[in-house]
């Protein structure tokens, strides 16, 4: 047991010394908390619009007006030709044109019918579908205005609507959840697979297979430390949204850290086991961030939604470790929920940790090559 | 010249003998090509409904019957109890409630205000705001369908009706592949690169045969140079497989100038891998790029306006994005793939793109030491 301590304690040095590994353990949780907290959002604003007014009376003035005074839009041009339409679109500034026909008041007010067609930039079909939803909106609000149809005729039905577990629609309740997961995988799987195949590389590791130690105590001694700090970052990003966003863990804070420890374990065996697999460094690199970065981001519903994604894709994201750990933390936090609530995603996270630990052991080497 | 050309040939064995890494360059970037593009899209489907009719007239099951025609919605629980629907609403069973209380049939018969009221799991904020939106608009349709067949007292002629005809160019089906696809691809490109790049350099300084190339009359613009080459070809290698990927397997279209996009990608190549090796300079061990590394991808793919429309970011962030690389080619991947854009659409990425690359490729040669 000392001498495992001593062993721990070793690696701790390693760690510290390095300046680097702290502000990555630390800076990385941080940074990307407040990226995530103040520069994105799916939402549109400022959309670019540029307006084609073939008819330049009143109502097209009017309707225009709204459009631009509703916050989500920013003029960037008037056109005065279709053929221009194109060469705006490619420039890029432009999501949406917006078309009058020619004579629209005279026409809305003789033939009760008017057309205005919208034309948005397809290449990136989220702002295109927010944007022209929002036109939509402003014009049939419009529409009614002039109508008059709001006096006649009451909407008969009256939906009430309750949002549950987020009655701000925070964006907060989707990303913290999603940074914690990312981070502890990403560093975990990382931090030990470099640390286990940097001593491959160096030619170390021999010296520490053959001291006392077995090598069962060498991984855990690799992977103690570890543990311990993405622990304390788990707590550092909590203590962060609360500050910061005034998020707080409705659910018991002691099964979420418990259930962050298994999250760790198991992305601690992940890197393990890719360290038995990587035979150098690069490799190792390559594997736990180019091969493990993208698939956690897009495919554990963090960003994405994954109740989206077709039928195969959504079987894939069952493979992925990430996916449950979201689900228990954001039910712990933001819905409270005990642990009855989340055994089944707690039962994936442990039986995948004593594969990937059953495996490691399997491909563990103890004689080099 | 020639020596550039030996220290290539010396980069491209070293690396090409490395048989997990020069197969784990290609097949990486194809294999997450294949799975993530076509996995991801931000439209919204099957959201899962859960139905409360105490009402059962014909006013509500035509309401339900709308809601069960379309395909944004799923029914995918009926129930009368409303406890029990929060119940499973809180099980994460289904994400929306409509309930129909018993007299929303007979209001509505009689021109009264019929009451529904409705509950959303709301922790993902925009998906919540989207549901709502649809069924909001399914209810006013289904309204307007009981107005006009109570009411015919007003002639439709005398309403003043706005027309809204919307098209989507480019993408008219709003093909979600067709973003990610170039999304993707810069990503990967970027990271390869970056990455391959940087180790590389920083293992020779470990392994200390950097010595060796020290003590060799190689300058060290020359040195900088054979080291960016190699990673420069294995990028484009990279964005070509990717966009014949794009061509033959999600039969998306390239609108625009393939020389251009190259051109573009060979500046932003020379920019990320300057910007690598810069790092390399003051890293002496592979782990402490990587950290490094680690730390400046993360930020430049979260702020690269694939996640998140660049208009919609704040001031800072789109400031910061003006040496952000990744952002850059981010926009010129997609409007030159997508919607042709030409030389003259794009200069100001293009000219951006450039800075960059001299400013990050001359502080790496400057920072190099031969001398340890």
């Amino acid at each position: 047991m000392k001498r495992f301590l001593g062993f721990v304690k070793k690696e701790f040095l390693h760690i510290f010394r390095d300046y680097r590994t702290l502000f990555i353990i630390f800076g990385i949780p941080i940074a990307q908390i407040l990226i995530f907290g103040f520069a994105i959002s799916t939402d549109v604003k400022n959309a670019g619009v540029a307006f084609l007014d073939l008819s330049k009376d009143e109502t097209t003035q009017k309707l225009t007006d709204k459009i631009i005074s509703s916050g989500f839009f920013k003029r960037t041009e008037n056109l005065v030709s279709y053929n221009e339409i194109e060469d705006i679109f490619r420039k890029g500034k432009t999501k949406e044109v917006i078309i009058f026909e020619k004579n629209f008041a005279k026409k809305l007010q003789n033939e009760g019918r008017a057309s205005i067609s919208l034309i948005a930039d397809g290449s990136e079909p989220n702002t295109a579908t927010l944007v022209t939803n929002y036109t939509m909106a402003i014009i049939s609000d419009f529409n009614t205005d002039i109508s008059g149809i709001r006096a006649n005729n009451p909407m008969l039905i009256q939906p009430e609507v309750k949002m549950f577990y987020n009655p701000e629609l925070k964006s907060q309740h989707m990303f913290v959840p999603g940074v914690i997961t990312l981070i502890l995988i990403l560093i975990c799987a990382l931090m030990t697979s470099v640390t286990i195949t940097r001593e491959k590389e160096l030619g170390t590791m021999e010296v520490l297979l053959v001291s006392p130690l077995r090598p069962i105590q060498i991984i855990l001694g690799k992977v103690v430390p570890y543990f311990l700090l993405s622990l304390i970052n788990v707590i550092l990003i909590l203590v962060l949204s609360w500050l910061v966003f005034g998020l707080s863990v409705k659910g018991s804070i002691i099964l979420l850290l418990a259930e962050s420890m298994l999250y760790i374990m198991l992305s601690l065996s992940v890197g393990i086991l890719i360290s038995t697999i990587a035979s150098s460094m690069q490799a190792a690199i390559f594997i736990s961030l180019v091969g493990m970065m993208l698939p956690t981001i897009l495919l554990s519903g963090f960003i994405y939604p994954i109740e989206n994604m077709d039928d195969i894709y959504g079987y894939i994201s069952y493979l992925l470790p990430p996916r449950y750990f979201i689900t228990i933390i954001k039910s712990i936090m933001i819905k409270g929920t005990g642990f009855l609530y989340v055994w089944k995603e707690t039962l994936v996270l442990l039986s995948m940790t004593v594969l990937f630990i059953g495996l490691s052991v399997k491909k563990f080497k103890v004689r080099l090559e | 010249m020639r020596t550039i050309l030996y220290l290539i040939r010396k980069e491209f064995l070293q690396i090409f003998r490395n048989k997990f890494i020069s197969r784990a360059m290609f097949a990486v970037p194809i294999a997450q090509m294949l799975l993530l593009v076509p996995a991801v899209t931000f439209e919204i489907k099957n959201v899962r409904l859960c139905i409360i009719d105490n009402d059962l007239t014909s006013e509500s099951r035509g309401l339900i019957s709308k809601l069960e025609g379309s395909t944004f919605f799923k029914v995918t629980f009926s129930t009368f109890s409303e406890n029990e629907a929060n119940n499973l609403l809180y099980k994460n069973m289904f994400d929306l409630i409509l309930n129909i209380p018993s007299g929303f049939g007979e209001n509505l018969g009689t021109g009264k205000t019929g009451k529904l009221s409705v509950a959303i799991d709301a922790i993902n904020a925009s998906t919540a705001q989207l549901s709502w939106a649809y069924l909001n608009g399914v209810i006013r349709d289904y309204n307007r369908n009981i107005l006009t067949k109570n009411i015919n007292t007003i002639p439709v002629t005398l309403v003043p009706q706005i027309m809204i005809t919307n098209r989507f160019w480019y993408n008219e089906m709003l093909n979600y592949k067709h973003y990610m696809l170039p999304g993707v691809l810069t990503l990967l490109v970027t990271v390869v690169g970056f990455l391959l790049a940087g180790l590389n350099m920083v293992r020779e300084k470990e392994m200390g045969t950097i010595e060796q190339l020290n003590v060799t009359p190689v300058r060290k613009y020359q040195l900088i140079i054979a080291k960016m080459v190699p990673f420069l070809l294995i990028g484009l290698i990279d964005l070509s497989i990717g966009l014949i990927i794009g061509k033959l397997v999600f039969n998306i279209p390239f609108v625009g100038s393939i020389t251009l996009l190259f051109a573009c990608a060979s500046i932003f190549l020379i920019a990320v891998l300057g910007l690598a090796l810069f790092i390399s300079t003051f890293s002496s061990t592979q782990q402490q790029f990587m950290f490094i590394a680690f730390f400046c991808m993360i930020i430049f793919m979260l702020m690269s306006g694939l996640f998140t429309p660049y208009e919609s970011m704040p001031k800072w962030a789109q400031d910061f994005d003006m040496i952000n690389p990744v952002a850059y080619l981010m926009k010129i991947n997609r409007m030159v793939m997508l919607k042709g854009s030409t030389m003259h659409d794009i200069s100001r990425e293009v000219i951006s793109l450039i800075v960059i690359a001299i400013c990050s490729t001359s502080l790496a040669v400057r920072r190099y030491r031969k001398t340890a």
